[in-house]
C-alpha cells in the first residue's frame, strides 16, 4: 500500500496534459492531487487495492521504445510515439511512472464507464426512496455521471434479503450490494476479525458471516460508512433521516485519548449520528462503534438541566452567587476533568492559582485494543498537563485528597465532571463536605454537592483536546445547548470573577487562546482560528518521560513516543 | 434595438376629441351595455367552479388500489417545500405488517401545515412513489392554528385511494416469487 | 294659522323622509348599477325574517339587496364611536353636522310637484318655502356644504383629511361661478319683461310648460350639469376623496355614524341637486315637453307630478351613477383648468349669446 509514492515528481500526461506527479503514487490519489476524478468503488485509500469493480478503467500508454535498442521511436514530426495499451487497464492498480499517458475524458473511457455502471446497476433496486445511502451514494453520483440515464433492462432485478443481521449494529440489504468487497477488506486487514465473505457465485453472490460468527466487533460500522452503496446500513441511523437534511460539524471524538476526528451531524439540534473524518496522523478513516454512540448522552435522562442549591432548582445567578460563597473558603481543592477543553481547564488553573490550591485528577483506564481506542479514556488529560494544572499523569485514586480531608485541611470542594464515588475516597468523609460541582450529567456527587451548576456536552460547545501524541484537535458546536444551559467557560469565569472580586468579561474561545498562547510555551503563535481540520502536532518534550499509560494505537506508540526528540521544534 | 426606435408624432386632436364629450357618451354607451350583459359572478357556497384536472389545491397523501399507503417517507417533499410545510417522521414497517413488510420504510407520522403551505405542487412533482396529490380542495378553513395541522389520518382520509396501474409493490413480490430456485 | 304651520311641518317631515330614503337607496342603486356595469351581482343577500320568505316577491327583493339600505343604516347606528386621540374634538364632531344641515334646507325652495286647485282651478305650486330668492338661495346655502367638508378635514389633524378639504373648497369655489352664470340665461327667460321678476324654481317650471329649458340652452343645462358634479363631489370631480391618492380623503378619520352622516349628505347632495338640475332644465314636474299637463286636478294630481318629478330624479341620480363608473377621475390641475379656463368663458359666452338673442327676439316680437 504504497499509496503516497516518493517525493520525487515525473511527468504525467492526462488527456494531453502535463502534469508532475509523485513517481510510484496511487494513480487514483495522483489524479484527485490535480483535480481530477478517476471514478471507483472498491478502490478506498487506506485499504488493500482488490481491483473488482472495474469502475476506474482507463486508457493508458508508454513512450514507445525500439525493444532491441532502447532508442525512442519517433513519428514523422519528430515527437516519440506513444504505445497505447490495446484494452484499458484500471487506474487503482496502477502507478504513477515518468512519461505515462492516460485518458480520463476519451470517448472510450466513458464508454467503459457506462458500460460498467449499466451491469453495476442491472440488478440494483430502485430503493433510493428508502435508502439510508442516497444523497452520499457514489452509485447514484457515478451513474449520474458516467450513466446512460436510462434502462435497457426488462426482465425482473433479482430479489434477495433486505434486512439481514450482520451483526449487532450491522444490517445488509443484499440487493443493493455490489460486490466491492471493502468491508470484506476493512475486517480483515484493519479491524483483524476476517468474519465478512463472499459466498455463490454469479448473479448469487452474497455477503456474509463466518458461520457461526457476526460482525460484532468494535469498528463494524466502518464498513456502513465505506460502503460505496446503501448495502451495509447502520441499525441504529436506518431510516432515521435522510442525509441531505443533516448538518454536519467538525468534532473530536471524546471517548478516549486517541481524538479520532468526526462528523457530528444535527438536524434542528438533534444529533442523529457520528461518522469519522480522515485525519491520517490520528484515525485515517475510521472510529469505534462505542464513540458513535457518545451522541446518545445529550438526550440522556441523567442529564442535568437546571441549577441546583442544595438539590433544588435555582437560578443560575443564585446557584452561581451560593456557588461563590462556597468557594470563597480557605480549606478548597479542586477536581479536575480531562472531559474539560483546553480552554476551560485554562480557566480553572487561574482559579487554582487565585486560590493558591493544588487541582486534583482522575485517571479513567480501561483496556487498550491497539487501534483507536486508548488506555486513556479521557479526551484532554495532555491538555491539563500543558495547563500545568497537573504535573504528572493522573492516578487512578486520590489517596492524597482523601489524606488531606482526614486531616481535616479540607472542606470544600470544586468538582468538575467527575464522580468523586471513583476516587476510592471513603463516602462517609465526602458527606461532610461542601461541594460544588459543574458537570453536564448528574452522578452520586452531584447528588451529594451543595450546588450544582449544568454545562454542555462536547457536542454544544467549541473548544480544543490535545491527543495521546500532543496533537492539538480543535471540535465545533454540532447542535445548540438545552434552553438556558451555558458553556462551561462562562461558568467558570463567573466563580472566578466572584473568588477573585475582579470583573472578568465572559470570554469567547478566541479570548482565551490570546491568553493562552502567551502563557504556555508549546502554545504561543497559535490561536484558536489558525488550529487547521487535522490539528496541530506540539512540541511534548516537557512530557517525554511521565508515565503515560497508552501503549499502543493505530497512529501512536509509547516507545516512538519517548524515543523521539524534537518531535516539533519548539514554537 | 435602438434602430427599432421610431417617434411617432401624435395627431392633433379634432374639435370633437378636444371636448371628450363624444368619448363620454362612448363610454357611458359601454357602461350601459355592460348592464344588460349577464354577469360573471358565482354565488360561491350554493354553487361551486368546475375544478380543472391539473388543479392545485389541498396536499394529500393517496393509498394505491389495494388500499396501502404510497409513501415510503422519502422525505423528499420535505427537502422540497419552500415554505417548509411539511413534517415528516420515518418508521420502519414491523414483521407484523406482512403484506407490506417488503416496502420496509414508511411515515410514522406525516404532517403538512395549510397555514404554511402555498400549494406550489413541489411535493407532488418530486414524489418518487405518486403518493402525494394536490386534490381539488381548495376551501380550508377553521377556528385554530390545530385544525390547520393536518396529520396522517386527515392527509388520507383527504386523498382516498389513486386509481393507477404501478403496482409497484406487487410486481416486486412476484419478482421474488418468480426466481430462480435458491436464489433467495 | 297653527294648522297652517302644523301642516307645513308635516310637509317638511315627509319630504325629509323621503329625501332620506332615497339617499339611502341612492347607496344601494349606487352599488347595484355599480356591479352591473362591471359584470357583477351586487347586495343580494340581506333579508328580513318575514318579509323574504313571500313567495317570488321575497326572492325577488332579497336579490335586488332592498334591505341593505336598512342593515347598512344600523351598522351605521351601531357601530362603536370612535374619537381618535389628534383631532379637535369640537370641530371634529361639528363637520358632520354642518355638512349636512345645508343639504337638507336647500330642498325647502325646491318646488316638487303642483296641484290644480279644483275650486279655483288654480295652479299650486308644491313647495315648502315659495320664497322669493330662490336658485340664490340654494346656491348660498349649497355652497355652505364646503365649510363641513373644510372643517372635517382641518379638525381631523390629518395631512390626507386636510389636503382633501383644500382641494374640495377651492373646487367648489371654481365651479360655483360657472354654474351660477350658466342658470342666468334660464332666470332670464323665466322673468320675461314686464313680468314681476323673482328668482324662485316656480317661476321657472312655469316657463317651462311647453318646452324644456334642456332644449332651449343645451349649453346652459351642459355647463350646469357639469359644475354640478364638481359640486356634490361626484366622480369625475371627487377630489376631496380620491382614494388613490389621499386614503379616504377628508373623512378618513372619521367613523360609525359621524361617517354615515358625511355619506347621507353626500347622497342628499345629488338628490337635491338632481332635483334643482330637473327644476332647471327639466321641466320640474311638467309632464313632457309640448304636452300639457295630464294631471287631474286635486290631491290626486298632486301626487302624480310629485311622483312623475321623482321619476325624473331618479333618472338623474342613474346618471350620476352612470358616470361614475364610467369616468375616471381628472387630476387636480385639469380640474382647475377645466373650471377656470373652459368652464367660465363657455358660461360667459353662453350668457352673452342669450342674452344678445332675448334682446333680438324682445325686438322682433315688438
Amino acid at each position: 500500500m504504497s499509496q503516497n509514492g516518493t517525493q520525487e515528481l515525473v511527468p504525467v500526461n492526462i488527456d494531453g496534459q502535463e502534469f508532475n506527479l509523485p513517481k510510484g503514487m496511487n494513480l487514483v490519489e495522483a489524479v484527485n492531487t490535480v483535480g481530477k476524478e478517476i471514478p471507483h468503488y472498491c478502490y478506498h485509500p487506506k485499504l488493500s487495492v482488490a481491483g473488482n469493480c472495474r469502475m476506474c478503467l482507463i486508457d493508458m500508454g508508454m513512450p514507445m521504445r525500439d525493444r532491441a535498442t532502447g532508442d525512442a521511436i519517433l513519428d514523422e514530426n519528430g515527437v516519440q510515439k506513444i504505445g497505447w495499451m490495446p484494452k484499458p487497464a484500471i487506474a487503482c492498480n496502477s502507478n504513477v511512472s515518468p512519461g505515462l499517458h492516460i485518458k480520463l475524458e476519451s470517448e472510450t473511457v466513458k464508454d467503459y464507464r457506462n458500460g460498467i455502471m449499466e451491469f453495476l446497476l442491472v440488478n440494483h433496486p430502485l430503493d433510493c426512496p428508502i435508502c439510508d445511502q442516497a444523497g452520499e451514494c457514489r452509485l447514484q453520483e457515478f451513474s449520474a455521471d458516467y450513466g446512460r440515464g436510462y434502462s435497457r433492462f426488462i426482465e425482473d432485478k433479482n430479489v434477495k434479503p433486505k434486512r439481514t443481521k450482520l451483526g449487532e449494529r450491522v444490517t445488509l440489504d443484499d440487493e443493493r450490494c455490489i460486490l466491492c468487497s471493502r468491508c470484506v477488506r476493512f475486517s480483515s486487514e484493519i479491524a483483524g476479525e476476517d468474519v465478512l465473505g463472499f459466498v455463490d457465485r454469479g448473479s448469487y453472490s452474497t455477503l456474509t458471516c463466518y458461520p457461526g460468527k457476526s460482525l460484532d466487533h468494535n469498528y463494524s460500522l466502518n464498513t456502513v460508512d465505506i460502503c460505496p452503496v446503501g448495502a451495509l446500513t447502520s441499525t441504529d441511523f436506518r431510516f432515521k433521516m435522510r442525509v441531505w437534511f443533516l448538518k454536519e460539524a467538525n468534532s473530536i471524538c471524546s471517548e478516549s485519548s486517541v481524538g479520532s476526528n468526526t462528523v457530528v451531524s444535527s438536524r434542528e439540534g438533534k444529533i442523529y449520528r457520528i461518522t469519522p473524518r480522515r485525519n491520517d496522523a490520528v484515525n485515517d478513516t475510521w472510529m469505534t462503534d462505542s464513540a458513535r454512540e457518545l451522541y446518545k448522552q445529550v438526550e440522556e435522562d441523567t442529564r442535568l438541566l437546571s441549577p441546583q442549591i442544595l438539590q433544588k432548582e435555582a437560578s443560575l445567578d443564585d446557584a452561581l452567587s451560593q456557588a461563590i460563597e462556597i468557594l470563597k473558603n480557605d480549606k478548597l481543592r479542586m477536581v479536575g476533568s480531562s472531559l474539560s477543553s483546553v480552554e476551560e481547564q485554562f480557566i480553572l488553573r487561574k482559579i487554582a492559582k487565585i486560590k493558591e490550591i493544588e487541582c486534583y485528577f482522575l485517571a479513567h483506564l480501561g483496556a487498550e485494543d491497539g487501534l483507536l481506542l486508548s488506555a486513556d479514556r479521557r479526551p484532554n488529560t495532555r491538555g491539563a498537563l500543558l495547563n500545568d494544572l497537573i504535573s504528572d499523569v493522573p492516578t487512578s485514586r486520590l489517596d492524597r485528597l482523601e489524606e488531606e480531608i482526614k486531616l481535616g485541611l479540607v472542606d470544600t470542594l470544586l468538582v468538575i465532571h467527575e464522580d468523586l464515588s471513583l476516587t476510592g475516597i471513603d463516602a462517609e468523609l465526602l458527606k461532610d463536605l461542601k461541594i460544588v460541582y459543574l458537570g453536564t450529567h448528574t452522578n452520586s456527587t452531584s447528588a451529594l454537592a451543595s450546588v450544582n451548576l449544568p454545562t454542555l456536552t462536547v457536542f454544544e460547545k467549541k473548544g480544543s483536546f490535545v491527543n495521546q501524541s500532543f496533537r492539538l484537535q480543535k471540535f465545533n458546536q454540532a447542535v445548540p445547548g438545552p434552553a438556558g444551559l451555558f458553556p462551561d467557560t462562562l461558568i467558570l469565569t463567573k466563580l472566578l470573577s466572584g473568588i477573585s472580586g475582579e470583573e472578568f468579561i465572559s470570554p469567547t474561545v478566541d479570548l482565551i487562546w490570546e491568553e493562552l498562547a502567551a502563557s504556555t510555551p508549546e502554545l504561543n503563535d497559535i490561536t484558536f482560528h489558525s488550529i487547521g481540520t487535522d490539528g496541530i502536532a506540539l512540541n511534548a518534550d516537557r512530557f517525554r518521560n511521565l508515565q503515560f499509560p497508552e501503549v499502543k494505537s493505530l497512529k501512536f506508540s509509547i516507545e516512538d513516543f519517548r524515543a523521539t526528540e524534537d518531535l516539533v521544534p519548539a514554537l | 434595438m435602438a434602430g427599432k426606435t421610431r417617434a411617432i408624432e401624435r395627431t392633433p386632436l379634432s374639435l370633437s376629441e378636444k371636448t371628450y364629450l363624444p368619448q363620454i357618451v362612448n363610454g357611458l354607451k359601454t357602461t350601459f351595455s355592460n348592464i344588460l350583459k349577464p354577469n360573471v359572478t358565482l354565488q360561491y357556497p350554493e354553487e361551486r367552479p368546475v375544478i380543472s384536472e391539473s388543479y392545485r389545491g389541498v396536499p394529500t397523501l393517496v393509498r394505491d388500489p389495494n388500499g396501502r399507503e404510497k409513501c415510503v417517507s422519502c422525505q423528499l417533499c420535505e427537502f422540497v417545500c419552500p415554505p417548509k410545510a411539511i413534517r415528516i417522521t420515518p418508521g420502519e414497517i414491523s414483521d407484523s405488517e406482512e403484506d407490506r413488510v417488503h416496502v420496509e420504510k414508511g411515515p410514522k407520522e406525516f404532517e403538512i401545515n395549510m397555514l404554511r403551505c402555498i400549494y406550489c405542487g413541489f411535493c407532488q412533482e418530486v414524489c418518487p412513489e405518486e403518493a402525494i396529490w394536490l386534490q381539488e380542495d381548495y376551501s380550508v378553513s377553521g377556528y385554530s392554528r390545530e385544525e390547520f395541522l393536518n396529520n396522517k389520518d386527515r392527509l388520507y382520509e383527504l386523498g382516498g385511494t389513486m386509481p393507477d396501474n404501478h403496482y409497484k409493490w406487487d410486481k416486486k413480490k412476484e419478482a421474488e416469487l418468480n426466481g430462480h430456485e435458491g436464489h433467495h | 294659522m297653527i294648522l297652517e304651520v302644523l301642516l307645513h311641518v308635516l310637509a317638511a317631515v315627509l319630504m325629509i323622509t323621503v329625501v332620506m330614503t332615497m339617499a339611502g337607496y341612492s347607496v344601494l342603486a349606487e352599488r347595484k348599477v355599480s356591479s352591473w356595469i362591471q359584470g357583477r351581482v351586487g347586495p343580494n343577500r340581506t333579508a328580513l325574517p318575514i318579509l323574504s320568505s313571500i313567495p317570488i316577491v321575497g326572492p325577488l327583493i332579497v336579490g335586488l339587496g332592498l334591505f341593505q339600505p336598512l342593515a347598512d343604516g344600523l351598522k351605521f347606528l351601531f357601530k362603536e364611536e370612535v374619537m381618535p386621540g389628534h383631532v379637535n374634538k369640537f370641530y371634529y364632531v361639528l363637520a358632520p353636522i354642518i355638512t349636512l344641515i345645508p343639504a337638507m334646507t336647500t330642498m325647502v325652495v325646491l318646488p316638487f310637484g303642483q296641484m290644480i286647485d279644483p275650486e279655483s282651478g288654480q295652479r299650486i305650486p308644491l313647495i315648502l318655502a315659495n320664497i322669493d330668492i330662490g336658485i340664490l338661495f340654494i346656491f348660498a346655502v349649497g355652497s355652505l356644504g364646503v365649510y363641513g367638508v373644510v372643517i372635517g378635514g382641518w379638525a381631523s389633524n390629518n395631512k390626507y383629511s386636510f389636503l382633501g378639504s383644500v382641494r374640495s373648497s377651492a373646487q367648489m369655489i371654481s365651479y360655483e361661478l360657472a354654474m351660477g352664470i350658466s342658470v342666468i340665461p334660464v332666470l332670464l327667460l323665466a322673468n320675461p319683461p314686464g313680468m314681476e321678476g323673482g328668482l324662485s324654481l316656480v317661476n321657472v317650471i312655469t316657463s317651462q310648460d311647453s318646452l324644456w329649458n334642456f332644449v332651449l340652452m343645451p349649453i346652459s343645462a351642459l355647463l350646469f350639469l357639469i359644475c354640478l358634479f364638481a359640486e356634490t363631489n361626484r366622480t369625475p370631480f371627487d377630489m376631496a376623496e380620491s382614494e388613490t391618492d389621499l386614503v379616504g380623503g377628508f373623512h378618513t378619520e372619521y367613523g360609525s355614524f359621524k361617517f354615515g352622516l358625511f355619506f347621507v349628505s353626500e347622497y342628499t347632495h345629488i338628490i337635491v341637486g338632481s332635483g334643482v338640475f330637473v327644476a332647471l332644465f327639466f321641466g320640474g314636474s311638467n309632464f313632457l315637453p309640448w304636452l300639457p299637463n295630464p294631471w287631474p286636478s286635486g290631491i290626486i294630481g298632486g301626487v302624480f307630478s310629485v311622483l312623475w318629478f321623482i321619476a325624473k330624479v331618479v333618472c338623474m341620480i342613474f346618471l350620476f351613477i352612470w358616470v361614475r363608473w364610467t369616468l375616471p377621475r381628472f387630476r387636480y390641475d385639469q380640474v382647475m383648468n377645466l373650471g377656470w379656463k373652459i368652464l367660465l368663458p363657455i358660461s360667459i359666452a353662453n350668457l352673452v349669446f342669450y342674452i344678445i338673442a332675448f334682446a333680438v327676439y324682445e325686438k322682433l316680437i315688438n
